[in-house]
């Protein structure tokens, strides 16, 4: 392998950012990481859009047409895409809208929830529409790896990506395998 | 060969290569737990009559697969359990238990004390592989200590042979053919609260996943100490039996 860095881009769709979260409580390891990665399309840099990367992770499920969008692009760049998270692998508990009927959440918020004002469900076309329900980002694009909890345990996160590093395949211990 | 070698034999089976003695009478899953082998399984509680439904519990013999929970041992019989092949298919099983329900894991009070999620982690379970079936079941909260949300339940008929063999009530059963079944309660209402079922009644506290709840008793144990966080199925799984003085003689 020769001294180019690995490049990792990441992504939340219908994600809370608590993946992030738990991949940053890596702590102090992240500067060891950040010596063999450079971060492309992220929530923790500037770039717009995804470039081709070598990983790609997301966070979040499928709630609407931009987070389509963005899987799409991730899946087109990546040469590797790792579903992160409770969200991502099965809806998590966003999907429990799923329970429901997308027009039944929407007035309930946006109409007749307490202390509405000026009630009118938002159509504006810079909005992305929502989804009638909420999916897995495996029944929308095809996965590689998948880290599953709610959030993934930091350690989680490096057996994941050191292995993935060395062009090896990875392996999620025993004691790191939880769903909550 | 003396008289007592040969009554071994006659009563001698193994699983995986061990050799493994039976009463008569005993099924493999029987045999197994009491030699203290754990062959996967859901749907079977020691001290209940077996069911024969989750299918976790399937073993091969002869070159044919067969549930280890409703199959007699019998002398001679070399069991395959604990193999890539079985394993994977159970792992393809309990994948299925989860997307035909609504198995949201962070959002459940059961989680930690669950089969089905301690199967998935024994099996190695990443991801659900199948499409998600979203079903929209029915929750039932009319009884005063006891919840059923039927969107976690795996149909394994256990509340209903606990309330009928041990409890005595029949309060539950199952209903509906192929992917329509579901449980019902055998109430006139099918409401829960108007049934005698009481909180510590075996079928209120048999249920594997996170369908017959205690109500205000969510969230008690710790991270950490919560049963399956401290123990693998397979090590707790051995430990399980009904209670022998709850159980009853309904001849
Ligand atoms: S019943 Fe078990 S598998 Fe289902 S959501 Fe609850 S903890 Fe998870
Ligand atoms: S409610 Fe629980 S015990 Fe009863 S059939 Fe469903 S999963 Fe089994």
């Amino acid at each position: 392998m020769t001294d180019q860095k690995i490049r990792i881009a990441t992504a939340s769709l219908a994600g809370c950012f608590g993946c992030h979260m738990s991949f940053l409580d890596i702590d102090e390891k992240l500067v060891q990481l950040n010596e063999r990665i450079e971060f492309n399309r992220s929530p923790l840099t500037d770039i717009k859009h995804c470039g081709p990367s070598d990983i790609g992770l997301i966070e979040g499920g499928v709630c609407n047409a931009d987070n389509v969008r963005v899987l799409r692009e991730f899946r087109a760049n990546c040469k590797v895409l790792i579903a992160v998270g409770a969200c991502a692998i099965n809806g998590g508990v966003p999907a429990m809208r799923n329970y429901f009927d997308l027009r039944e959440c929407l007035e309930e918020v946006y109409l007749h929830g307490t202390g509405v004002t000026n009630p009118q469900i938002p159509d504006d076309a810079e909005l992305p529409l929502l989804l009638d329900k909420v999916y897995p980002v495996q029944e929308v694009v095809r996965i590689d790896y998948f880290l599953p909890g709610c959030p993934p345990p930091a350690d989680a996160f490096l057996q994941m990506l050191m292995p993935l590093l060395d062009g090896k395949a990875p392996h999620i211990a025993n004691n790191q395998l939880h769903y909550d | 060969m003396g008289y007592h070698a040969m009554a071994i034999n006659q009563n001698t089976l193994t699983i995986d290569g061990k050799d493994v003695y039976f009463e008569q009478g005993q099924t493999i899953m029987d045999a197994a737990l009491a030699a203290k082998i754990y062959i996967p399984h859901l749907c079977h509680y020691p001290g209940l009559p077996p069911s024969g439904n989750c299918r976790l519990c399937v073993v091969e013999t002869n070159g044919k697969s067969v549930a280890a929970c409703i199959t007699q041992a019998q002398a001679g019989l070399r069991i395959h359990s604990n193999t890539p092949e079985l394993n994977a298919v159970r792992k393809t099983i309990t994948q299925m238990l989860f997307v035909e329900g609504n198995h949201i894991c962070p959002a459940c009070e059961k989680s930690g004390n669950c089969k089905l999620q301690a199967m998935g982690y024994y099996l190695g379970m990443h991801e659900e592989h199948f499409h998600h079936f979203n079903p929209r079941r029915a929750l039932d909260a009319s009884h005063p200590a006891i919840f059923l949300d039927r969107s976690r339940c795996i149909l394994c008929d256990l509340c209903v042979r606990a309330s009928r063999e041990v409890d005595g009530k029949n309060v539950f059963a199952i209903a509906g053919r192929g992917a329509d079944a579901h449980l019902i309660v055998n109430t006139d209402s099918g409401k829960l609260g108007d049934s005698n079922l009481d909180r510590d009644d075996l079928a209120a506290n048999i249920c594997p996943v996170g369908a017959i709840m205690h109500k205000q008793r969510g969230y008690v144990s710790p991270i950490g100490q919560r049963i399956y966080d401290q123990q693998p199925i397979n090590e707790i799984a051995l430990g399980e039996h009904v209670p022998e003085s709850t159980e009853r003689d309904h001849d």
